[in-house]
């Protein structure tokens, strides 16, 4: 215990830890991908990648050794769904850029400026061992929400490992509301929209640096690497009179329909879930991910089938709305015994900032095992639900979730099983660096240890 | 007294000289009004004489037995040890590697009142129409048929629970206590013999209801004044009724959101008080002592580490979440040791949920403030933890006597566990209400299903 303490102290002191090569040796190592833990594991990262993990990993010379005997080493855990970063305070608290109810633009929204990795729930999770998170706006006036972000949780200002990565929309009982009161309204905005961006795609053409249209009588389908571009679709442009978008907003949903940007989709009962089943029948290149899905277990053969990857929540058993009439614990597991691709999210549930709920809903899902008649996962399999499966359902898993060579050396050093809510994160590294544990909960705590009245008031205890 | 007062009266009229053939009237007898009109019907359900053997029992007094037994029959415990004598025909339960717990019980839950499906059919815990509705009681909105009852049996162990009216008002209304048996009424499930609760709030819920239409309370000074003007109202109208009951007369006009204060003023109705911030709970505890009553629990309690002293010193529960912060600013310093905080001062901590999701799960956010608890400091022990889940929520709404640990004589209100309910990975594997066996995770049979439930889809499910 204290040879690690010291081993924590000397990476603390030694910044910028990413150049340092660091293996951290003798614990018990999970690496994410559904495989089961391996005793006395090692992980060696170095210039803020994974170099190796497993058993019998040779250690470099020269490496700074953590000691993890009798501690458990796990990925960084991944937010399958969240707010994060876009609210410190969620009622009567000022601003919250996760929606914007009066804003003119709905698809061309971008949550990415407004991610602020000083809000305290960045902290407060980071301390708990969530170090990425899926970052989604919510709809406001229009179905589509806007266009999401993977982030990491470090501390420093640059929360963003990629922006834009997804459009996210709610096409259930939320859509439904959202589209003027009814699913049928919100499909046939949904289609709309879709022409609408098809529409500008065929004839927008790119201005030239002149300033001039080029004229090219091919018209290439013009590729929109950056949503946000569409401003190069210069004001002549053509459109039809029948729109109901902007051009903005029309022009961020171009790269769905060019499969460079993932849609997620929120629904919840089976016969929306069977809908967006539709819905990607018709535009076959829309790569989609289902969000929520509580009903999905009704129809887990055919999401199976149809290779659509589920973030869905995790232990929804009440019918709280007649879209989840069929909500049981079980949910996750029969989709996963069915082959569907899930993973954990926090799906409107607490999203802004308990995302450390995770690790205790998979734990939970395992506990499911031991019920007769109910469907859990194992050990293995709920880790990656909350490690490497949102990565891969965003294309993402060859980057983060799981302890492999070459992947981002996101890694959580837990004082035993992760999936315990006992266990606490000890260490924790994003992108190799590793980072502070402090929030303003643990300074607080500390102020408050002991009430015994002092020679100056509490305010000066820091 | 009385015949004093005759006698003048009688003197009076003779020096009048006209009156003495039209004696004076006497007073009227007074009449007590029905102070429970809505009462329990909830009797017990049979159960079979049983004994757990070979088990870990925490004893929900911060008892543990290891390899301990439990016997309970005719709905009561019997005897709790590591011996006992067990009587001919009880079932027998090896309980190896199992747990033996108090029933959860949740001091704060909204199950009934906003229920599942949470349409706006079903938004029945707010009356939000005036800051002070000490008048209603949220018994009169518990539709018996959410199925989110059953959600915290079998997934939560919870064998009791109060329904409190919500938070938009200063004074919310009375909550009530329940078993968690399903039944056709409301009065089918209350707790017999139960005290009522008064739902009151602080701080931000009622000054943002309110002051968003322009009315009182606009602010928390606002807040404190309406307060303190209706706790000033009540005692007039109990001074008024005191006389009444004792001296007869003509009977005061009754007004039932007087009575409920007057019941609190008198010491019989607990009050449960809404209250996240420290400062804001000094205050109300100068209010309560200035009004004559006395807080039984401050409910969302964030901030009771910070005066976890003057709570203990007051005698005062504090309900808590495990690690709920920041969702509103009088959250916004939640840290995670509040629980073993305001335990180690030596005041009574309770874990309570607020949420029909949350009560599926008690044991594990009491398990997160034992782990963060230890971590600073605290040497709490799982069996003395215990005390957050069952006795201490006993003792916040007056059930103590009866319930919320396992002593003998008390009701039957049991979980068995399939291993250490501290753990993520553990389940309730039977839980018995006044010794009947409502919940049997082997036994597909014995899972309730709510009327709303059946004929939908998943219906039996195990949820």
């Amino acid at each position: 215990m204290i040879r690690h303490l010291l081993a924590a102290a000397l990476l603390v002191a030694a910044a910028p830890a990413a150049a340092q090569t660091v293996a951290i040796v003798g614990g018990t190592v999970a690496l994410g991908d559904g495989s089961e833990p391996i005793q006395n594991g090692t992980v060696v990262i170095r210039g803020g990648r994974i170099v190796d993990a497993g058993y019998q990993v040779g250690v470099p010379a020269g490496a700074t050794i953590v000691d993890a005997r009798g501690k458990w080493v796990t990925p960084g855990l991944v937010a399958g769904f969240s707010r994060l970063g876009l609210s410190e305070i969620d009622l009567s608290g000022g601003i919250r850029d996760d929606r914007a109810q009066n804003g003119p633009f709905s698809a061309a929204i971008d949550v990415a400026p407004a991610i602020n990795p000083n809000y305290s729930t960045i902290a407060v999770n980071r301390a708990d061992g969530v170090t990425r998170a899926l970052v989604a706006p919510n709809t406001a006036r229009n179905i589509f929400a806007g266009q999401g972000a993977m982030i990491d949780l470090g501390a420093d200002l640059d929360p963003i490992t990629r922006a834009r990565l997804f459009q996210f929309v709610e096409l259930g009982e939320s859509g439904g509301e959202t589209a003027g009161g009814s699913r049928p309204s919100a499909h046939v905005l949904f289609r709309n929209a879709l022409r609408e961006a098809h529409e500008l795609q065929r004839f927008a053409t790119p201005i030239a640096a002149s300033g001039q249209r080029r004229e090219d009588p091919i018209r290439d389908v013009p590729i929109i690497r950056n949503p946000n571009e569409s401003r190069e679709y210069g004001p002549d442009a053509r459109r039809s009179e029948d729109v109901l978008l902007t051009r903005f907003d029309a022009a961020a949903l171009v790269p769905l329909l060019q499969g460079r940007q993932l849609l997620l989709v929120r629904v919840e009962s089976a016969r929306d879930i069977l809908s967006v089943l539709d819905i990607k029948r018709e535009y076959p290149k829309l790569r989609i991910v289902l969000v929520g899905a509580t009903e999905g277990w009704m129809v887990a053969d055919r999401i199976a089938a149809a290779r659509i990857p589920v973030i869905a929540s995790a232990l929804n058993d009440l019918p709280s709305s007649f879209e989840r009439l069929a909500a049981t614990q079980s949910n996750i597991g029969r989709m996963r015994a069915a082959g569907v691709q899930v993973a954990i999210g926090m799906v409107d549930d607490d999203d802004t900032r308990n995302l450390f709920n995770q690790r205790q809903y998979a734990g939970n899902l395992v506990a499911l095992t031991h019920v007769p008649g109910a469907t859990g996962v194992s050990w293995g399999e709920a880790l990656a639900m909350i490690t490497s499966r949102a990565a891969e359902a965003v294309g993402m898993g060859g980057e983060i979730g799981t302890l492999a060579g070459g992947r981002r050396a996101d890694v959580v050093l837990w004082s035993g099983d992760p999936l315990q809510v006992t266990s606490n994160a000890e260490m924790v590294f994003i992108d190799g660096v590793q980072q502070p544990l402090e929030s303003r909960q643990t300074r607080l705590r500390d102020r408050y240890r002991d009430l015994d009245r002092q020679v100056l008031p509490e305010a000066y205890r820091r | 007294m009385n015949a004093k007062f005759v006698a003048a009266a009688v003197a009076v009229a003779l020096l009048s000289g006209c009156a003495a053939l039209d004696p004076p009237p006497k007073k009227a007898a007074p009449v007590k009004f029905d102070r429970d009109p809505f009462a329990s019907t909830y009797q017990r359900y049979p159960g079979h004489p049983t004994v757990i053997r070979n088990v870990t029992i925490f004893d929900g007094e911060g008892g543990e037995i290891r390899g301990g037994a439990i016997l309970f029959a005719e709905g009561l415990i019997q005897a709790v040890g590591a011996n006992i004598d067990v009587p001919p025909g009880a079932m027998e339960i090896d309980g190896a590697g199992r747990y033996v717990t108090p029933g959860i019980i949740d001091v704060h839950s909204h199950l009934g009142d906003y229920p599942s499906p949470g349409v706006p059919a079903h938004s029945d815990g707010n009356e939000a129409t005036s800051p002070a509705r000490p008048e209603v009681w949220a018994e009169h909105s518990v539709w018996p048929q959410d199925p989110g009852f059953s959600r915290a049996l079998a997934n939560g162990g919870v064998t009791a629970l109060q329904v409190l009216p919500g938070s938009a008002n200063l004074f919310g209304g009375r909550g009530v206590t329940l078993k968690n048996v399903p039944a056709r009424t409301v009065q089918g499930m209350k707790f017999p013999g139960a005290p009522y609760g008064l739902k009151m709030a602080c701080g931000e819920n009622p000054k943002r209801v309110y002051g968003s239409r322009n009315n009182m309370p606009q602010t928390r000074m606002g807040n404190i004044a309406t307060v303190r003007q209706t706790w000033a109202k009540a005692q007039a109208y109990k001074r008024k009724w005191d006389r009444y009951e004792r001296e007869g007369g003509d009977m005061p006009e009754r007004d039932l959101a007087m009575d409920t204060l007057r019941g609190v003023l008198a010491g019989e109705i607990i009050v449960h008080n809404h209250c996240y911030r420290a400062d804001e709970m000094a205050i109300m505890i100068d209010v309560a002592r200035e009004a004559g009553y006395k807080i039984g629990t401050f409910h969302h309690a964030v901030e009771s580490y910070k005066v976890a002293d003057l709570l203990a010193a007051n005698g005062i529960c504090s309900a808590m979440w495990a690690d709920w912060y920041g969702f509103k600013m009088e959250a916004y310093d939640a840290i995670k040791e509040n629980i073993p905080f305001v335990d180690r001062a030596g005041a009574c901590a309770i874990v309570h949920s607020d949420d029909p999701n949350g009560i599926q799960r008690l044991n594990q956010e009491a398990a997160k403030a034992l782990a963060d608890g230890r971590r600073a400091g605290h040497a709490v022990t799982d069996a003395s933890a215990w005390r957050w889940l069952s006795f201490n929520p006993a003792q916040s709404l007056g059930i103590a006597d009866r319930t919320g640990s396992l002593r003998a004589g008390k009701m039957a209100d049991v979980v068995l566990w399939n291993m250490n309910p501290f753990s993520t990975y553990a389940r309730p594997e039977k839980v018995w209400i006044d010794g009947a066996l409502l919940y049997d995770m082997h036994n597909p049979r014995l899972r309730p299903v709510s009327d709303f439930e059946l004929g939908q889809p998943g219906e039996g499910d195990v949820k």
